[in-house]
């Protein structure tokens, strides 16, 4: 059935050990030596021959095989190519079921255009076929959460593709908070605003809002029962502290330029997030050290993202402003866009093997906050690695397995 | 005038078009490329010959005539291999059949469609020289479709291949499945559309007699409906019916119908085919695949696998590929094929699945669809393997005029996307809420 290679697949199914891709955090995390003719870093050079060491689910050494010592009694992969696990820098996997029937539907909550307290926490399905499907395919952490489509949609987190319960998967709770701007914020008739404008009126006055919350009542002020506790405002108030980024999906020009100026007037951390025409704006946004979440690669040209071109992860590399691929949310088919796949479209369009790595892998994880964990093959990181029978960005190329935390989570050649 | 139908014992499959008006005269001889005819093995160092719109020769530098006053293209270095034929495709906006009734067979693809849509241009820029411009799925019988060839022309009379009585070359699209389950008058459930599409048909069938009992014995023929006549076109065999199905069952009511009622039908998107793959082998019916990058979406299309062209393969049934443009992007067409390869598929299945295979879907394969002396000089110019995302499209030529040019600043715009290549509204797609 599957289209497997049958000299490499052969050796490297014959050595997998038992499956686990539910095993859970509170788990010891595996024991595991990893050979591959080459090992992708993200950290360096490529390695030939190369050889991963992972010890209770945590690598302890990378390098030629040649140089380092093979712990007696360890299970052994082996695989023509190791990357690090990928990281997709923004998605609604997990909430965007893969059914995309209305009792499948978390990733947007249509009764208010401004809900910054739902939390993905609260909406996560870890045994969706689309975590399965992306793992397969190389994505160990997703930063996921709510769609765009209301102002605010609610607050995201990050996850790795693993576990039975949301607790298990959780790498981090309360990472960002998502906003739109521009025509996805619009709903016109919904309570929402009917105007690209009039969504940022409504955000400005949350924000003061919530400002307002998040100052203590002056001294003999009349006042002075303590305030009820109020979720939305609470969210928001992270996010006025810095606690937590904005991270504002924008595609025109016009919107990403919005986004900037509400960052200027609200001091909040902005993270921007598909930014179709982002290309107009780089001096601005490099300025202001704002990382770029950038679309899918093959996302869509119409609309708000007529614009599109597969040239710009290219081009948004080469100025140096800190960003990262992701899948963003697709509302029909394909239910979810695929990391590496977006990625070799990328690598194919003037961004290069190791660049287009890279923005799935080590630049995800810094924006994120996570890169001390993940993101690269380094001693002292997790030890989460995707395997593959040639070049991973190849289309006929298969992702022959991936591991979290040093156990095995997929063993499907896909 | 006669019903087209009446027409039928005529030849029908498409074969006259006008060529385009600007081409340059005499013999075009491109020398060195590597060669991938699809109906023969590759050809290292190859030549192929085009002259007036036309393959004139093809095959190995050392056995191949190139005429003394052909112009000589040095294409040492690239691929050569047919223009892509894409069997399902969507640019342009072809509105077809409305909200009024789930079978509408009378409205046409063509009616609507506007070539000068950037769509063309994306096409252009993946390789594709042919295309079935179908309207969407969320009818039972949504309309005529239209093949075009992706010339530089105007207005779809430019584009539109042609059948022998002038008009324009199609199918009929259909639908089974969830897209059009509606309010009445559309069907709720399965078993009620399918009871419409065959009391559809039944119709169709006592039209076709009333007209030839007429015409033998005088008697007064039927008032003229067009809806009927275009079934009448279905039966008759001269109007291949494209049927878009995802799930096991409901493509096997496909097999059904058409055992019932004996028209000629493409199985489209075909998402469980690896369930039922020995059934449509046994059918000897060809299956247009979509692959997309992740399964679901629609609970139709909630099992698709990468293995389906590896599956219907392997039973022997015929594969093509479709990029349902807007569902896939047709810059991005040999990269489905490159996921059918991922699948299991053989390259060579896989190629022709996008060229030869795809021709024969649409009763086009005597004109399109492989390097082969006397067909029509469509083909297209990698820089290398075209299974490899790395490998880019350089040129794209239907019928010796070239189409496409990854090296003129504009279309090289096309193909990576960019100011104006994009559609500002919504796009067309699928009618309904289906692919």
């Amino acid at each position: 059935m599957r289209g497997i290679p049958p000299l490499c697949s052969a050796l490297f199914l014959a050595l997998f050990p038992a499956l686990d891709a539910g095993a859970d955090r509170t788990s010891q995390g595996g024991n595991l030596v990893i050979l591959a003719d080459v090992v992708h870093t993200a950290a360096g050079a490529p390695i030939r021959n190369g050889m991963i060491l992972i010890e209770n689910g945590r690598i302890t050494a990378v390098g030629p095989a040649a140089g380092l010592e093979q712990p007696e009694g360890w299970t052994v992969l082996r695989a023509p190519v190791a990357t690090p696990g990928l990281v997709d820098a923004h998605s609604s996997v997990g909430l965007a079921g893969s059914l995309n029937i209305r009792h499948d539907r978390e990733e947007r909550e249509d009764s208010e255009p401004i809900q910054p307290e739902l939390s993905a926490f609260y909406a996560y399905n870890p045994s969706d076929p689309l975590v399965e499907w992306v793992r397969s395919l190389g994505v160990t952490t997703v930063h996921t959460g709510h769609a765009p489509g209301q102002i605010i949609s609610g607050g995201t987190m990050i996850v790795k593709t693993r576990g039975k319960t949301v607790e298990d998967a959780i790498l981090l709770r309360d990472a960002m908070v998502a906003a739109t701007l521009g025509d996805g914020a619009v709903r016109d008739g919904k309570g929402g605003p009917g105007t690209p404008s009039k969504a940022i009126a409504m955000l400005r006055a949350e924000l003061i809002k919530a400002g307002e919350y998040a100052s203590p009542p002056e001294e003999g002020a009349q006042d002075e029962k303590p305030r009820a506790r109020d979720l939305r405002l609470e969210t928001l108030a992270a996010v006025l502290a810095g606690e937590r980024p904005l991270l504002v999906t924008a595609h025109r020009a016009r919107d990403i330029l919005a986004a900037i100026r509400l960052q200027e007037e609200f001091g909040f951390r902005l993270v921007l997030d598909g930014a179709t025409e982002c290309a107009t704006l780089f001096p601005r946004i490099k300025q202001a050290g704002i990382p770029v979440l950038l679309h899918p690669t093959m996302q869509r040209p119409f609309g708000e993202t007529a614009n599109t071109s597969f040239e710009t992860a290219a081009n948004l590399y080469a100025t140096g402003i800190p960003c990262a691929l992701q899948t963003g949310y697709e509302s029909y088919v394909p239910r979810t866009r695929v990391l590496l796949f977006e990625a070799a479209v990328a690598a194919s369009n003037g961004l290069g093997f190791g660049p287009a790595l890279e923005l799935v892998t080590i630049s995800p994880a810094r924006i994120l906050g996570i890169a001390d964990r993940v993101g690269s093959l380094e001693a002292g990181k997790d030890g989460d690695v995707a395997l593959f029978d040639g070049d991973p960005f190849e289309t006929t190329s298969h992702c022959i397995g991936v591991v979290i935390e040093g156990v095995v989570v997929s063993d499907i050649v896909r | 005038m006669l019903p087209p139908l009446l027409l039928a014992a005529a030849s029908f499959w498409p074969q006259e078009a006008p060529r385009s008006p600007v081409l340059e005269p005499g013999p075009l001889a491109f020398v060195g490329a590597q060669i991938i005819p699809i109906d023969g093995p590759p050809i290292p160092g190859g030549v192929l010959v085009v002259q007036d719109g036309i393959i004139i020769h093809v095959g190995p530098l050392d056995l191949t005539p190139i005429p003394a006053d052909a112009r000589i293209r040095d294409a040492s270095g690239l691929v050569l291999m047919p223009g892509l034929v894409d069997t399902h495709n969507h640019v342009g906006g072809p509105w077809a059949a409305d909200s009024s009734h789930p079978i509408q067979p009378e409205t046409r693809a063509f009616d609507s469609i506007d070539v000068e849509k950037p769509g063309f241009r994306r096409t252009r820029a993946g390789g594709i020289t042919t295309a079935n411009i179908m309207p969407g799925s969320g009818h039972l019988i949504s309309g005529q479709t239209v093949y075009v060839k992706l010339r530089l022309g105007k207005t779809i009379d430019d584009l539109a291949l042609r059948n022998p009585d002038g008009t324009f070359a199609g199918g009929m699209k259909m639908a089974n499945g969830t897209n059009s389950r509606r309010e009445p008058p559309f069907p709720g459930t399965r078993a009620k559309a399918a009871a419409l599409v065959r009391s559809s048909f039944i119709a169709a069938g006592e039209y076709r007699d009333r007209l030839a009992r007429a015409r033998a014995d005088g008697s007064t023929p039927p008032a003229r409906d067009l809806g009927l006549e275009a079934l009448g076109e279905v039966l008759a065999g001269t109007r291949i019916v494209h049927h878009h199905t995802h799930r096991h069952d409901d493509i096997l009511s496909v097999l059904r119908l058409r055992e019932e009622f004996g028209f000629r039908v493409v199985l489209h998107h075909v998402s469980d085919a690896w369930k039922v793959a020995d059934q449509i082998a046994a059918a000897g019916v060809p299956s247009s695949l979509i692959l997309v990058d992740s399964p679901g979406g629609k609970l139709e299309a909630h099992d698709i696998r990468f293995e389906n062209g590896a599956a219907l393969e392997r039973a022997g049934a015929p594969v093509a590929f479709h990029t349902d443009d807007w569902i896939t992007d047709g810059r991005l067409f040999l990269r489905m094929a490159a996921l059918g390869v991922r699948g299991g598929m053989s390259r060579a299945g896989a190629l022709s699945g996008v060229t030869l295979s795809a021709a024969e879907m649409l009763g086009l394969e005597d004109r399109i669809g492989s390097l082969t002396v006397g067909k029509d000089a469509d083909f297209i110019l990698l820089d290398g393997d075209p299974l490899s995302i790395y490998t880019k499209i350089m040129e794209t030529w239907v019928e010796g005029q070239r189409v496409f040019d990854r090296n003129d600043p504009e279309d090289r715009l096309a193909a990576v996307g960019g100011p104006g290549v994009g559609e500002e509204g919504s796009p067309f797609c699928c009618g309904g809420d289906g692919s």
